[in-house]
């Protein structure tokens, strides 16, 4: 019988080289950067044959995929823009797939580590704040640089003065712009990350069962976490395109 | 938490995975499909072009039947009325001719009766010198009396 407390922390340990600021987590870099060169070889792959009127097999599929994304940006984005398109795109394909990793069995992958003398490795890379607050923080930069061009820098500098009291109230809108400013990217990272996480951590309780009943909850538990799984990349997606969306209109006081 | 190189290592992952995205992904499949929907789009139009030009088409060709219907009309027309004329005209001609015939005719007959008159009165005159000779007995000389006959003759 496994200790449940010795297991539960054994699995929420990632596979860390290096200390302080120079610890590269290498299970969550190798396995989104894995899942990463998956997508991109899979466009190389498909990109080679593309067939113009006979599409097939997986080109239909990611020209379904491009044109549900491309519908959520011109529903959302005010304008035409080359970034966003893909940036949606990868958000969502991404975060997808490193959510599916969810759905591996919770000792697959530590167990074929384990064979090679690693002791701790998480298999889901959105279950690690730094990839969800990663991107989240690449989406963040990309509001300063659209704000900036959409409104220069003083017309973006005049929201936080002027928003939302009017600009005799100066000093408690500049603070709740900030809050609201910084709120935004935090949420969105912290949003994937908490359902992933929450998510291990219910497969891992599982686990702890005993092998001839753990199925059952396994399976229930597996079926509801693809309903979230595809939820939050979508979520994550629809909310990079919106603050995007905003960062980009042209009114100042569209927050 | 702190603040680690994993966090940068995955942002770098993230940018460089946007742009190989948009190498591979996005631009390549959204021009495709672009240029499909244009195609599609010309081809609709193409189709409704050319089931506007089948419309024309059949019109013109409506056009042209009732024309080539009203030139045969015209043309069966014209040779029915000059069948007519002809056959008129033959008539016309055939009586013409025939009359004449029947004028020939009665001119010839009343020469013949003209010429058989004379014969006969010269006969008669002969007749009658023939009775006189036996009446009188005696010859008559007809160089004698010529005169004599054809008077007899002309009051015949």
């Amino acid at each position: 019988m496994k200790h449940p407390i010795a297991y539960m922390t054994d699995h929420l340990k990632n596979l860390t080289v290096g200390h302080g600021f120079w610890s590269f987590q290498l299970d969550t870099i190798g396995i989104a950067a894995v899942l990463g060169a998956l997508i991109v070889g899979t466009g190389w792959w498909v990109g080679r044959r593309l067939d113009e009127d006979h599409p097939t097999g997986m080109q239909n599929v990611l020209e379904a995929v491009v044109e549900f994304v491309d519908e959520q940006i011109q529903g959302i984005f005010p304008a035409r823009d080359p970034l966003i398109g893909p940036l949606a795109l990868t958000v969502f394909v991404w975060v997808l797939l490193m959510n599916m990793m969810d759905e591996l069995p919770v000792d697959l992958l530590p167990t074929i580590a384990g064979w090679f003398g690693v002791r701790h490795f998480r298999s889901t890379p959105t279950a690690d704040p730094y990839t969800t607050l990663g991107m989240a923080l690449c989406v963040f930069l990309l509001t300063l640089v659209y704000n900036v061009r959409h409104k220069g820098v003083l017309g973006y500098l005049k929201g936080y003065v002027v928003h939302p009291f009017g600009p005799y109230l100066f000093p408690f809108n500049i603070l709740m712009s900030l809050v609201e400013e910084l709120a935004k990217p935090l949420s969105l990272g912290l949003r994937l990350f908490g359902n992933m996480f929450a998510g291990e951590l219910v497969f891992l309780l599982i686990a702890l069962l005993p092998w001839w009943f753990a199925w059952i909850p396994g399976t229930a538990w597996g079926i509801f976490h693809l309903l979230i799984i595809t939820l939050q990349a979508f979520i994550f997606m629809i909310l990079t395109i919106m603050y995007l969306a905003m960062a980009a209109s042209e009114g100042d006081g569209a927050h | 938490m702190t603040i680690s190189v994993t966090l940068l290592v995955q942002m770098a992952s993230f940018v460089l995975l946007i742009f190989f995205v948009n190498r591979v992904l996005w631009g390549p499949l959204t021009t495709i499909m672009a240029r499909r929907q244009k195609r599609i789009a010309d081809g609709l139009a193409a189709a409704e072009e050319g089931r506007r030009a089948l419309d024309r088409a059949h019109e013109q060709e409506e056009e042209i039947l009732k024309l080539a219907r009203e030139r045969a009309a015209e043309i069966v027309d014209h040779a029915e009325r000059r069948a007519r004329g002809l056959i008129e005209e033959a008539r016309e001609r055939a009586q013409k001719e025939g009359e004449e015939m029947a004028a020939l005719r009665q001119a010839e007959a009343a020469t013949e009766m003209a010429r058989m008159r004379e014969a006969l009165r010269h006969d008669v005159g002969r007749l009658a010198l023939l009775g006189a000779e036996r009446v009188v007995q005696r010859e008559i000389d007809p160089r004698l009396h010529a005169d004599l006959l054809s008077q007899v003759m002309e009051q015949l």
